[in-house]
């Protein structure tokens, strides 16, 4: 479980990740991990590829995708990211949190007219989110130029951001 | 002395398509995969199984034909039922004979005559053929097989699917999921790179998978389906019609007649298939000298299937959108399952994916040839491919509240893992249960109830005090292991496994054991019903002498030395015990020998008599 995810690929711990590259090595490691391929070895042998090719699996599965990447580097590097903040929100937003409140309590109360207005937030914090998440990757630079510690803090405010908005989007999808 | 040690590389491994129809059995010959037929010189072994009156078991075309003699005995689409529990099948009740026993809780128990079977028991009766088949037709014995499994098979039905295999005496290598194999079967790994489809539509699945090739490797990028969906819910449509219209043609109700129900089931599916190739065909039924005859046109049957269709394609566009890919991204459609040959099905799937579906391979026959394939990279026969499979459904916990919490997503890769640690909530607690369900919904009472794992012996300590982490791995079956360990003393924490629905470990060892002892059990079964007969047969002709002239020539002492016998053979005739029954027989024959040398005397004088006429 301490297994560190860039090392698995041999990799440096870098934000910005060439996926062809990623893949290729992801490739080739399953044909030296995949459990089928390892079938006619001793049990401890199998025992061992199958712990290695599920480790590899969600190796691939954290460091292929951006955000998920960057959370796991964060978590490495010894960040708190389990608690959500409202200090990395900003106002207006704060605003528009308040408004969907509304509309979703008039919904509980049956007034199916509150229905548009959910929909419209929803597609607003998707748009929120994509924003949120081209301007993560546009500081995936900064960490990469010398790995500093401080260096991270704009990534993790904006992570905090992007999780607040997440839940707004989860909470738009109210149940029919 | 010169015993010679085959060694286990020697087993051949086959490659078996456990269908809801039709099951297959196929192996690598050399370079090229090959279904093994059965006797009977058939390819396809129907999935059905009967229970004879002896007590023999008897499976495929043989126990077909006794689904419309004995229908009470006689089972067919038990795979509908593995893996699940009695609340699930509530609808399938009413649209398939299963008969289920009282007290299926956790595990169903569906009888056959006077006996009653898990669903795992009668699959396994299924594999027992099939491995009779290969070995036949290999000329060695067969103890290891990959079976397939349609994708969106959730961890109870891939498990009730692995203890079937164990209890047929097989090592199950592999679990693989139908549209995988069936992209192995087609050789797709020609074709370096692309994005290939495979939509498979069986006799009560339906499967939509998504792969990325590459060079070798499949890599499944998404997969989605309904376990409840196929070629039987088309039937079922068809069969509703026709008795319905049957009763208004004779004003009777034939749906209570197992026997009819059964001969026009057969019937009806004959003219389904028909349909696939001409655009009439009559749907032909005799019943107690009675007959009806109806045209069907396509046009009808096609309106009466099309929402069947539809709901395919939802889970294909899904597919598609989980993937990450548009229609106009993929290279190549594969056709799998019976139902794909019905032109409706191929033109929706056509319109959907933008490309022309590949159908060269039998679709009846294609999953297996891929199981078979699959069997060969196991093997070592088979090199440079490789199947990257993924889970279909998300794997998570319950949590306060009756909430889900998520652990390793749906369509993630396998094997995948995820860990996570548990605490004690009071003080002295020294077990912690862990509810782990498979679904994507957020409340767990809508997901599926996989198991309860028991952490059990913790020490006795402050409440949160306690760490056990916990690893719930997915291996390449599909299939979750769970494993505990004291993050204080690094040490194995042991692991309490109460599985929602199927067999427990040791049931699964006790099946094993009574299908070993069952070949005695079934032979005793046999014997008494031989015995039986015989008895029958003596009463009768014991019964038929005492009206013959012969009877009132014995005196009185003969003639209550006979009667006392034939109540004795009466008496011992529902017994169990074949050699106690033959006794009396022997008996009550003894006792009658003087009676029968009488009426043989008469006879023959009388024979006499005529030919001096």
């Amino acid at each position: 479980m301490t297994t560190d995810y860039f090392a698995f690929f041999g990799l440096p711990p870098d934000l910005a990740i060439d996926l062809k590259d990623l893949e290729k090595r992801f490739l080739d490691l399953s044909r030296k991990y995949h459990p089928d391929l390892n079938a006619r070895k001793p049990a401890a042998e199998r025992e061992q590829a199958l712990e290695s090719s599920a480790i590899l699996n969600d190796a691939y599965r954290t460091l292929r995708e951006p955000i998920a990447r960057a959370m796991y580097l964060l978590k490495r590097e010894g960040f708190d990211i389990g608690e959500q903040t409202t200090k990395d929100v900003p106002p207006e937003l704060l605003e528009e949190v308040f408004d969907l409140n509304m509309a979703l309590e008039e919904l509980k109360a049956g007034d199916t007219e509150a229905l548009p207005q959910i929909a419209e937030a929803r597609g607003r914090f998707e748009t929120m989110r994509t924003e949120v998440d081209g301007e993560i990757e546009s500081k995936f630079g900064q960490w990469d130029a010398g790995h500093k510690r401080e260096s991270m803090a704009e990534i993790r405010s904006l992570l905090n951001r992007r999780k607040y908005i997440s839940n707004l989007i989860d909470k738009t999808h109210v149940p029919d | 002395m010169f015993q010679i040690d085959f060694g286990e590389n020697d087993d051949k491994v086959v490659g078996i398509d456990l269908g809801t129809t039709n099951s297959l059995v196929a192996w690598m010959n050399l370079t090229r995969p090959e279904v093994l037929p059965g006797e009977d010189g058939d390819k396809l072994v129907p999935s059905v199984v009967s229970l004879t009156p002896h007590g023999a078991i008897i499976v495929g075309n043989p126990a077909r034909r006794e689904l419309i003699d004995h229908p009470d005995r006689t089972i067919y689409s038990v795979k509908r039922l593995m893996g699940r529990g009695v609340e699930d099948v509530q609808a399938e009740l009413k649209l398939f004979p299963f008969r289920i026993a009282a007290g299926s809780e956790s595990v169903i128990q569906v009888k056959l005559g006077e006996k009653t079977f898990t669903p795992p028991e009668i699959s396994a009766f299924i594999l027992k053929q099939l491995r009779k088949n290969a070995e036949a037709a290999l000329g060695g014995p067969v103890t290891k097989a990959v079976i397939t499994v349609p994708a969106y098979f959730n961890d109870a039905q891939r498990q009730a699917t692995r203890d079937a295999g164990r209890i047929a005496g097989l090592e199950v290598l592999r679990l693989v999921n139908e549209p995988t194999a069936a992209a192995l079967a087609y050789g797709l790994d020609k074709r370096q790179q692309g994005i290939i489809a495979v939509y498979d539509l069986g006799g009560g699945t339906f499967d939509i998978s998504i792969l990325k090739l590459h060079d070798g490797i499949f890599e499944v990028l998404a997969t989605n389906g309904d376990t409840h969906l196929g070629g039987d819910d088309i039937d079922n449509r068809l069969m509703h019609i026709a008795l319905e219209d049957i009763q208004s043609e004779w004003s009777e109700d034939i749906s209570h007649s197992g026997e009819a129900v059964q001969t026009l089931r057969r019937d009806v599916i004959a003219a389904k298939e028909a349909l696939s190739f001409a655009p009439v065909v009559h749907l032909r039924f005799e019943w107690r000298g009675r007959k009806y005859d109806r045209e069907i046109r396509r046009e009808l049957f096609e309106g009466l299937m099309k929402d069947i269709v539809e709901r395919t394609l939802g889970p294909c566009r899904d597919c598609m959108k989980d993937a990450g890919v548009t229609p106009e991204q993929i290279d190549e459609v594969v056709m799998v399952g019976g139902s794909t040959r019905i032109p409706l099905v191929r033109s929706a799937v056509e319109v959907l994916f933008r490309a022309r579906p590949h159908t060269e391979l039998n679709p009846d026959e294609v999953v297996a040839l891929g199981a078979a394939v699959q069997a060969g990279i196991l093997a070592g026969t088979v090199e440079n491919q490789l199947l990257l499979d993924v889970t279909p459904l998300s794997l998570g916990i319950e949590i306060y509240g009756g909430v889900v919490s998520k652990l390793i997503h749906r369509n993630s890769t396998i094997p995948a893992s995820a860990g996570e640690t548990f605490t004690t909530g009071v003080d002295g607690q020294t077990n912690v249960l862990i509810h782990v369900l498979q679904g994507e919904r957020e409340l767990a009472k809508d997901n599926r109830s996989l198991a309860r794992f028991d952490l059990k012996g913790i020490p006795p300590m402050p409440a949160g005090m306690a760490r056990i982490e916990v690893r719930f791995l997915i291996d390449a079956n599909g299939i979750l292991n769970v494993t505990a360990r004291d993050a204080r003393t690094g040490q194995e924490h042991s692991v309490e496994v109460k599985p929602s629905y199927g067999l427990t470990d040791e049931q699964v060892e006790a099946m094993i054991e009574a299908s070993i002892d069952h070949a005695e059990e079934d032979l005793q079964a046999a014997q008494v019903a031989l015995a039986r007969v015989e008895a029958d047969a003596i009463l009768v002709a014991v019964s038929k002498a005492q009206r013959d002239p012969a009877y009132d020539l014995l005196d009185g002492e003969e003639r209550s030395c006979i009667e006392a016998a034939i109540r004795e053979v009466q008496a011992i005739y529902h017994s169990d015990d074949h050699e106690k029954i033959r006794e009396k027989i022997d008996l009550l024959n003894e006792v009658t020998r003087g009676l029968a040398e009488t009426m043989m005397n008469s006879a023959v004088r009388g024979a006499l008599k005529g030919t001096h006429v």
